[in-house]
Formats: C-alpha cells, sequence, structure tokens
C-alpha cells in the first residue's frame, strides 16, 4: 500500500508538472490577450518533433535548447501576422483562427513525420535507474523531466514577481491601456509573452517526447485536459494553474489506484438511474474525472480556485 | 491562377480514379492508419499489399488485376461505416478488416444492412484479426468470415497452458475497456476458475483503448498486487506501451498475451529483460514454420522491413484466390458459397477450415515464448535479437467451441 501511495504521488506529480509547463503559457496567454489558444497543445506537439528532428540530428541536448526556442519563434509570428490582425474583429475571430490552426498543425506534422509515431528516444546519459524503492526502479529521466519542470516553474516565477520585465507584463495583464499610456509597447509584450507562453509548451514537449509518446494526435490527446486545468485553476492565475496542474496529475493517477466502486463502499443496491454507474470501479472511472472536476468548479466556483474574475 | 490549375487537375485525378473498375478486383483495406492504432494499421497495409502483389506478379485473379484501396477509420466504429460507404461508393465489393472488435461488430451489421438493401451489389466482409466471439455466435453474419481464433479460443489455449505451471499462483488480468478487452477478461476469470481454482485474481483492470501514453499508474499498480503473472489482451500501442511501463518499473512477472508480437511489442519486452517469460497466442511461430513458410516471411521481411505479424492474413488471400478460381467469380454471393467449409493448407502447416455454421476458421494455434534466439532460428523481431520460441501446440480439432449462431443465409 505504502509502495502504492508512493508511486503515483511521483507519478501524480510528475504528470501535474508537465500539465503545468503548457497550462503555464496558456493562462498567461489568456490572462493578457483574452483569447483561449486552442492550438496551444500544438506547440506542445511541434516541440517534441522539432526535438526528434534535431536530436536524430545532433542530440538531445542540442534540441533541449534549440526546439523550444523555434517553437516560440513561430509562436512570435503566429501573434504578429495571425492574431494581431484579428484583434479588431473581436475574440470570437481570435478563437476561430486558433481552433483552425490546431488542425492546421496537425495536417502538417502528418504530412512531414507521417501518421505513424517516430522514434523518439532518451539520450543515452538519462538511460538509467535513477533509484530503487520498495523493489520498484525509478527512470532518470523521469527525474530529469521533474527537474526541468521544477526548474521552469522558479524561472517563470522569479521573472514575473522580481524583474523589471515582470513588472511591466503584470501590469499589462490587468491594465493594458495605462501600460501603454506609460509609453509601453504593449503589442509588443503581447507578442513577447505569446512567444514564450508557447516556447514554454514547445519545453514541454521536447521533454515529454521521448517519455510518452511523439506521434500526430498527442495534441489532440492533451489539448482537453489543458482547458480543464486553466478553468479549475482560475483562468488568468498563474498560481491557480499550478495548483490545479498538481491536483489533476495527482486526481488521475490516485483514481488508477482506487480499486472500489461505489457499490462496494455504499452499499449493493443503486439508487433509481444509477444502476450500472454504481458498479463501476474509480479506476475505470479515471479518464472522466478531470471533466467531472471541471464541471463541479464551473457550478460552485465559477472563478475557479485561485480565479479573481469570471470569464 | 497556377494553384488554381493545380487544384483542378487534382480533382479531375480524384474522380478519375474509380473510373477504372472491372478490370481490377479492389479489396477496401478499413484500419487505422492514423491516432492510436496506426502503428498496426499500416503493417496490415503493408501486408496486404505485398500478398496482392504475390497474386498479381502470378497473373492476377481470372486475369484481373487484385488491388488494395486503404481507407483510415481511426479505429473508430463511426468512422469506419462512413468508410465503408465510401468503399461501396467506389465499387468496392470486398473489404477487410481486423483492428478492434468495437469497429467490426459495426462493419458486420452495417453490410447485413447495405446487402438487404442493394441484391445484385452485395458485399463481402474479410475479417482477419477482430477477435470478440459474439461476431461468430449471437451476432454472426452470412457475409462475415473470420480468420482469426477468436478471443475464447486464444484464451483456452493459454489456461492450458498456465494448467500445467504450478509456479503461477497470483494473476492479473489488465485489458482495453470496449467488447473484446471485457471478453478477454470475463473468459480469463471462468476459464482459469475451472482449471486452476487455486490461482488468485489478484487485479482486475480495464483501461480506456488507445488513450493512454502513460501506464506507469498501472504498473505501480500491478506491483503492490504481489501478482506473479499478468495475462493482457492489449494490441497496438497499448501494448508496447504498458510492457515499456513495466521495463521503466523493473516489474518482474511473467505475461501471457495475445498480441506481443505487434508493432513497437518486441522492442519494450526486450527492454523488460524477461527472457522467455513473456507467452503470445498466435496462429504461426515465424521460427518453427514449415520451410516453405520461411523462405516467404524472410522475402516478405526484406521487403517490407516488418516481421509477418497476420500469418492469419496470407492464410485470407489464398483462400480468397482459391475462391475466385474455383467459382470464376469475384462475385460476392459466389466467394462467400464457396468460402463455407472451404478447406486449405495453412500458413504454418496443418489443415485450416472455414466452419460453416458461423464463418469461423479453425487452425492449429501456437504458443511461443520471446527471448534471445536459440541456435538454428532465423528470425529476430524489430532488431533486438531476440525471437519467438514455440512452447505449446494446439491442434485445430482441439480449438472447436460451439457456436450458438443461427445464420440466415440470403
Amino acid at each position: 500500500m505504502l509502495q502504492l501511495i508512493a508511486f503515483s504521488t511521483l507519478n501524480g506529480v510528475l504528470y501535474g508538472m508537465l500539465l503545468f509547463m503548457m497550462a503555464s503559457g496558456l493562462t498567461l496567454i489568456f490572462s493578457m490577450m483574452g483569447v483561449l489558444n486552442f492550438a496551444h497543445a500544438s506547440f506542445y506537439m511541434l516541440g517534441a518533433y522539432f526535438g526528434f528532428e534535431i536530436s536524430r540530428r545532433v542530440g538531445f541536448w542540442p534540441g533541449l535548447v534549440l526546439a523550444p526556442l523555434m517553437v516560440g519563434a513561430i509562436g512570435a509570428l503566429v501573434e504578429r501576422y495571425g492574431l494581431r490582425r484579428l484583434h479588431r474583429r473581436g475574440h470570437v475571430s481570435e478563437l476561430l483562427f486558433t481552433f483552425g490552426l490546431a488542425f492546421v498543425v496537425e495536417e502538417l506534422v502528418q504530412m512531414v513525420w507521417g501518421k505513424l509515431p517516430v522514434d523518439y528516444r532518451v539520450p543515452p546519459q538519462l538511460d538509467f535507474v535513477a533509484f530503487r524503492l520498495f523493489d520498484t526502479t525509478y527512470p532518470a529521466y523521469r527525474v530529469f523531466m521533474l527537474v526541468i519542470a521544477v526548474g521552469m516553474f522558479a524561472a517563470l516565477l522569479a521573472l514575473l514577481t522580481r524583474t523589471r520585465v515582470g513588472l511591466i507584463i503584470q501590469a499589462a495583464l490587468t491594465h493594458p491601456d495605462m501600460v501603454a499610456m506609460l509609453g509601453h509597447d504593449v503589442p509588443k509584450i503581447f507578442m513577447l509573452v505569446f512567444g514564450a507562453g508557447t516556447a514554454l509548451a514547445g519545453l514541454a514537449g521536447v521533454i515529454a517526447g521521448p517519455a510518452l509518446v511523439t506521434q500526430p494526435d498527442m495534441a489532440s490527446l492533451l489539448g482537453p485536459i489543458l482547458f480543464v486545468v486553466i478553468v479549475v485553476g482560475g483562468l488568468g492565475s498563474l498560481t491557480g494553474a499550478f495548483v490545479a496542474s498538481l491536483l489533476i496529475g495527482l486526481v488521475q493517477t490516485f483514481a488508477v489506484a482506487m480499486n472500489f466502486s461505489f457499490a462496494e463502499v455504499l452499499g449493493p443496491v443503486a439508487p433509481p438511474f444509477l444502476g450500472d454507474l454504481w458498479k463501476v470501479t474509480i479506476a475505470e472511472l479515471a479518464p472522466v474525472v478531470p471533466y467531472i472536476l471541471l464541471v463541479l468548479v464551473l457550478i460552485f466556483r465559477p472563478t475557479g480556485l485561485m480565479g479573481r474574475r469570471e470569464s | 491562377m497556377r494553384f488554381a490549375a493545380a487544384s483542378t487537375a487534382l480533382a479531375f485525378s480524384l474522380i478519375a480514379v474509380p473510373a477504372l473498375a472491372g478490370d481490377t478486383i479492389k479489396i477496401g483495406y478499413i484500419d487505422p492508419l492514423s491516432g492510436g492504432g496506426a502503428s498496426i494499421g499500416e503493417v496490415g497495409l503493408k501486408t496486404y499489399q505485398y500478398l496482392a502483389d504475390e497474386i498479381n506478379a502470378s497473373g492476377g485473379l481470372l486475369g484481373k488485376k487484385v488491388e488494395i484501396v486503404a481507407f483510415d477509420n481511426k479505429t473508430n466504429p463511426q468512422e469506419s461505416l462512413i468508410q465503408a460507404q465510401k468503399a461501396a461508393d467506389q465499387g468496392i465489393r470486398i473489404i477487410t478488416q481486423g483492428n478492434g472488435s468495437s469497429v467490426a461488430a459495426a462493419l458486420s451489421d452495417w453490410v447485413t444492412k447495405y446487402n438487404d438493401r442493394n441484391p445484385g451489389k452485395e458485399i463481402i466482409y474479410l475479417n482477419y484479426a477482430a477477435v470478440d466471439p459474439v461476431l461468430t455466435n449471437d451476432k454472426c453474419s452470412f457475409w462475415h468470415f473470420r480468420w482469426d481464433a477468436n478471443s475464447d479460443i486464444k484464451m483456452a489455449a493459454l489456461t492450458n497452458f498456465i494448467e500445467d505451471r504450478p509456479n503461477i499462483k497470483k494473476i492479473y488480468l489488465i485489458n482495453q475497456d470496449y467488447s473484446f478487452g471485457q471478453s478477454v477478461q470475463k473468459q480469463a476469470r471462468a476459464m482459469l476458475k475451472e482449471k486452476r481454482p487455486d490461482i488468485e485474481i489478484a487485479g482486475d483492470e480495464l483501461h480506456p483503448l488507445l488513450k493512454i501514453t502513460d501506464f506507469s499508474p498501472y504498473i505501480a499498480k500491478i506491483k503492490a498486487s504481489g501478482a506473479d503473472t499478468v495475462i493482457t489482451g492489449n494490441w497496438g500501442q497499448d501494448f508496447a506501451l504498458l510492457l515499456k511501463a513495466a521495463a521503466d518499473a523493473g516489474l518482474q512477472t511473467d505475461w501471457y498475451t495475445y498480441y506481443a508480437g505487434g508493432a513497437g511489442g518486441p522492442t519494450a519486452v526486450k527492454q523488460t529483460g524477461l527472457a522467455h517469460r513473456v507467452f503470445q497466442v498466435t496462429e504461426g511461430v515465424p521460427n518453427s514454420a514449415p520451410e516453405a513458410s520461411q523462405k516467404w516471411e524472410a522475402d516478405f521481411r526484406a521487403k517490407e522491413g516488418v516481421a509477418l505479424f497476420y500469418p492469419r492474413a496470407v492464410n485470407e488471400m489464398h483462400m480468397l484466390a482459391k475462391a475466385v478460381n474455383q467459382a470464376k467469380s469475384d462475385d460476392p454471393k459466389a466467394l462467400a458459397a464457396q468460402f463455407e467449409g472451404m478447406t486449405a493448407e495453412g500458413f504454418d502447416g496443418g489443415e485450416i477450415t472455414m466452419r460453416k455454421d458461423d464463418h469461423q476458421l479453425f487452425q492449429d494455434m501456437f504458443i511461443s515464448s520471446l527471448g534471445p534466439l536459440d541456435p538454428g532460428a532465423k528470425f529476430d523481431e524489430e532488431g533486438t535479437g531476440w525471437g519467438w520460441r514455440k512452447v505449446g501446440v494446439v491442434q485445430a480439432n482441439n480449438t472447436i467451441l460451439p457456436t450458438t449462431c443461427k445464420m440466415e443465409r440470403p
């Protein structure tokens, strides 16, 4: 039992941190521009494929640096030449733009790399057992993923709260007009934030690619969960996104570990209309649990756990 | 302007394709070519194209060329019906599918209805891998023929093997949450209870089909249960990733599987280091196949770069060729009549028979384990240096199970 709890916690935290790497960018972009970027998970996928391509030619480590930069550059271009033009026409066209972009990216990836998963491998330097606990091994690469994710969180937090750039970004989040009046180039800040946000998603892709599977549907598999994270955390709240990422990572992992059904806990007689649901174990419900959480949060706390505004 | 010209040309070329029907026999291959099932869908497509090339090289069927037309169904039943309709619209009257019993059930139902509504334009459905027993029992169809042993036959073979291995004491079941996975789960429980009542079922898991990219939480659970053996019907990515997670966690159990040989499977098994502790039940083992079949497989591997995961596809196409030649027609109705009760020489030896009552093929079944190549063995899998070793065989006549099918013949 202790073993199960220990490893479920490790796995859950890791999954949560991976979610956070993407949700952080998404929530920053949302709070600044008021746009839910439906293509965010696509940048994650691009990161994984760029990482694969670079690691195949030069090695994993250059890819770790270069791929997020490339993804960030593409993100900045998308903002500069796509979203900025649409900004005047209101949020709906921006939303539709990112929605379409997600499909375009998926098709492009399929055209370039094919529909099959690519062979993106863990670098040999990290291909060993990090530690052994209760006779179960934990791979070094997963520890590395965790370190990168935590490091990124610390860096982001420091950037936003301790630097001048961070101050301007925070101000632009809440009072964009005032920041513009003070002489700052707000569109440029938007572009940088969008670029940085997508670069973070790209970084998540580079490190998740070898551990999970690098394939064209990785974006559509992860996309919906991201929205759950930022809605549960509170739209536009970075700490909220952090808490919600960990929460969902842990909830989903622990749900898998739970074997009991309602029938075993509350007695075999099901309330009316719940016949089949009563016998389903929590483990089988695991994939749905985040969405149940989403619905509950929207009903009882529409601002999310840490959010301040309703939108 | 140039773009417009190019797209017009493209549109015309798309329209032009179906017009050629008549001097070719087209077979619609409806299987996943994208999404989680793509890796094995692609292997299947290569196999069928190779088989079609083989037939064409020896003059085709009735002087006609055989062409495989691929349709991507994304392992999704609704999408499959759209693709099947597309195939029908192109005049394709033979379809083949294998991956996903949920897809197979939908297709079988669709074909039956389509044929009722379109007399004279019937479609025949050749199933090479969807093994839910219901397809040749309660939901059997005259137009559906299955070349793979159904799930119950495979589980009977596996549990017979388990019966003689007293070191197995605690078994964990993990399967995909859909009709096939559930039938594996149900049969494993029932047959173990009958053959080895002393075995404890340490856990019984269903997980979403082809959606999970990290099985670590499931592996942690198997580990915690203390099971010494795992039984799984997982296929494709769901098997490869399950074993990859097991390798990461250093899980040391025996594995009894249906599809360990699928794309990515042997690579993941090698990572676990479990030499000859991962077993699979199949209709063929390359390293102990008859000499002619070994030669065939060597040529196939050399050309396509993958192992022959579907010896049953070879049986299917050889029997199709036989049916067309005997009926002197490629009309589905005539073919169905030929298939009923047809016997042939199996790719891995022995006589194979298509039972008339339910359109289930019966063939010798083998249990094999994966490990470092034995001396003299020819084939390793996915360049791992590990290959299959035959450890058990069940003769075709010992795999025959009764059927509840009440076949409605047109």
